[in-house]
């Protein structure tokens, strides 16, 4: 029997070298006359042991990793294709305790499947969410979305089948599907994940979303940083189109859904909704006033379902199971599974995909390890550049979209940032007011305006002049910039700023001023 | 050099055709024209216009506003290295620093020998193998100051 042995040809481990090791494995294949082949999977999400290399024996998935070029002769040596004995095994793969801990509902097959094999994605359960959805009406499909209480993984939280039932209801010669690919929060990679591991749940998704509102026509706004997610998106949609998951008569229902990848530019403001539309439509990328909510007048006015990568890519799922079974999972208005993403310094940073409700410090201490550089935790950034930082004290708060509004901060797009305790956090600060005013788009002043005045100020405190009076001012500004901009750019900048200010305001005192020497 | 210009509209004419009948073409012919040619001339901007029906004023808006849009060639390599939070926190600034350095060269410049042009990148999703960095579209995790010296090399080779 032919031994498969999977390589992940996801952009974190080929980061960290799986491309060589994958040559390596075929040169070692060839020059023993073996009779195996190599599947280029997805990531499991278990970044501190990429390149994770996995084979298939009758117990299931065995493990190795991390895996140099170097180890390769070595593992054939020990017999690995059959599970053998090594000092890189990690045993079987399900029952590492990191992956054995989740719930992945959206995470089902990536890191199993060939992202780009349609047959393998049926064969873990795929496109039975969309023939279910082509068995009801449109008003059912919504009705199980909104009972799974799905809501925008985006960062926003709002209800996604709220969203949906809108475009429904509004007539138009053309709607739009919209996939906010523009994932550009540091901290988090569960978008380009999916999207290079398992690109067909979010196409499935999407063609759900279409029948559901009758929109024809889907994108995917993808960040031009993410090159191999963009390979594995257009691989994924050529394969759905040729089979009939995708066109003018999708499998065979007489409903008609298409879709196509397209670029942005290296601008973040884009992953904000309205500044998306118009970078789709050939403009610059600039937020609009709302109202018109995009469901109403969206992509070239239509009404347009606009929606993030996760909350598209959870709706085959809950198709496929019922809404119930979505809602079940979760806490309070927080329901499901959320992709939570322990990155930065921390020893076991990967996608931890489960219920809401396990506290900051279980995901961080317990989950993540503590910090990779072995120093105590002193913040973590939760949610991306738009973030809170939050102290230890805070780490009983529970992963809930309402729960970490209460504590000032917010869930985001479920980034979890971890520093030691040689970061500066009022350097932290200065660099959310310097991010704030690189990607402003410029459209509202507080933002423009107000995030290089913060950089101004917060150079002035370190500069020790006037500390007292920059805080003030800082904290006015930060007031100004939450309640007047336009978007959550320059309306969320000041979650890092005032968070690191209060949590850590040992930071921002005047440093001991310098005697002059003798 | 009204030559050389000539040709630049020539060659990103098929680029204007394939594009302009579909949606929001704009963007498409930037990243298209960005790929063929590694920036996008200023020169081409005026046949777009025509093309898309745009004022200039409006298409060179959109170019500027992308940080991608580069306006003048790069160096033969072009390496991006992320500055975001995750790549701060385990010591990316100072990789950054060090890559300045080694390579003659500070952020938004391209080497005087135009070997390579530096730029920052706010995020390449590689934030649990940090810090990163983009050689060329290959992407680079667990940047440290034996990977900076080897990227060196390579861009000089």
């Amino acid at each position: 029997m032919t031994a498969s042995i999977y390589i992940p040809r996801d952009s974190g481990a080929l980061a960290v070298g799986a491309e060589k090791v994958a040559r390596a494995i075929a040169r070692e294949i060839d020059a023993r006359g073996l009779d195996a082949r190599i599947v280029r999977n997805g990531s499991r999400g278990l970044y501190w042991l990429e390149p994770v290399v996995e084979v298939e024996t009758e117990a299931g998935r065995i493990a190795y990793g991390p895996v140099r070029p170097s180890d390769v002769a070595s593992l054939f040596d020990g017999d690995f294709l059959s599970g053998g004995d090594h000092p890189l095994s990690l045993g079987k793969t399900e029952e590492i305790p990191f992956l054995a801990r989740q719930t992945r509902l959206t995470f089902a097959r990536c890191g199993i499947t060939d992202p780009v094999a349609l047959r393998d994605y049926e064969a873990h359960g795929g496109l039975k969410g969309l023939r279910n959805a082509l068995s009801q009406t449109p008003l059912q499909i919504i009705e199980q979305v909104t009972e799974s209480g799905l809501r925008g993984r985006g960062g926003a939280g709002f209800p996604t089948g709220i969203k949906w039932k809108t475009v429904h209801d509004t007539p138009a010669d053309q709607k739009y599907i919209v996939c906010n690919a523009d994932e550009g929060d540091s901290g988090t990679f569960a978008d380009r994940m999916i999207m290079e591991g398992d690109p067909f749940v979010l196409i499935e998704g999407m063609a759900i979303a279409g029948i559901a509102t009758g929109a024809t026509k889907g994108y995917i706004y993808l960040r031009s940083e993410y090159p191999h997610a963009h390979n594995a998106l257009n691989e994924a949609i050529a394969v759905a189109r040729e089979a009939g998951v995708l066109g003018g008569n999708i499998l065979g229902s007489g409903h008609a859904f298409d879709m196509e990848v397209r670029l942005g530019a290296g601008a973040y403001v884009c992953g904000e909704e309205t500044a998306l539309l118009d970078s789709l439509e050939g403009k610059r990328g600039q937020v609009r006033a709302k109202p018109p909510l995009p469901a109403h007048e969206g992509l070239f006015g239509r009404p347009t379902v606009i929606n993030n990568v996760i909350s598209l890519a959870s709706v085959p799922i809950i198709l496929d199971r019922g809404g119930a079974y979505y809602r079940d999972f979760g806490m309070g208005r927080s329901r499901g599974t959320i992709p939570i993403q322990i990155a930065g310094n921390v020893k076991h940073g990967g996608l931890f995909e489960t219920a809401f409700g396990l506290t900051l410090g279980e995901i961080v201490d317990e989950i993540g390890g503590g910090t990779a550089s072995g120093r105590p935790v002193r913040a973590v950034q939760v949610g991306g550049p738009l973030g809170a930082y939050f102290p230890r004290a805070l780490f009983d708060t529970p992963f809930d979209y309402e729960a970490f509004a209460e504590k000032e901060g917010l869930v985001g797009h479920a980034g979890v940032v971890v520093f030691d305790d040689t970061v500066d956090m009022l350097a932290q600060a200065r660099f959310a007011m310097e991010f704030c005013g690189i990607e402003s788009c410029g459209k509202c002043t507080p933002c423009r305006v107000g995030s290089t005045r913060g950089v101004e100020v917060l150079d002035r405190l370190k500069d020790n002049v006037e500390p007292q009076r920059q805080i003030e001012i800082v904290t006015d500004l930060c007031n100004t910039m939450k309640f007047g901009s336009l978007c959550a750019l320059g309306g969320f900048a000041p979650y890092p700023v005032m968070s690191a200010l209060k949590h850590f305001p040992e930071d921002f005192r005047p440093a001991p001023v310098r005697q002059a020497a003798e | 050099m009204q030559h050389a210009s000539t040709d630049l509209v020539s060659a990103v004419t098929p680029i204007i055709e394939r594009w302009k009948g579909e949606e929001g073409p704009l963007l498409p012919i930037l990243n298209s024209i960005l790929r063929e040619f590694g920036y996008v001339p200023r020169e081409v901007l005026p046949a777009i216009a025509e093309a898309l029906n745009l004022t200039r004023a409006e298409v060179y808006g959109v170019v500027s506003f992308y940080h991608d849009y580069r306006e003048n060639p790069p160096g033969r390599h072009v390496l991006k290295v992320c500055r975001a939070e995750a790549c701060q926190s385990m010591g990316g600034e100072a990789v950054a620093e060090r890559l300045e350095s080694l390579l003659g060269v500070k952020f938004g410049e391209t080497a005087a020998d135009g070997s390579v042009t530096l730029e920052p990148v706010y995020c390449l999703g590689l934030c649990a193998c940090a810090p990163s960095a983009m050689l060329d579209g290959d992407v680079i995790g667990r940047l440290d100051d034996e990977k900076a010296r080897e990227i060196a090399l390579e861009v000089r080779a």
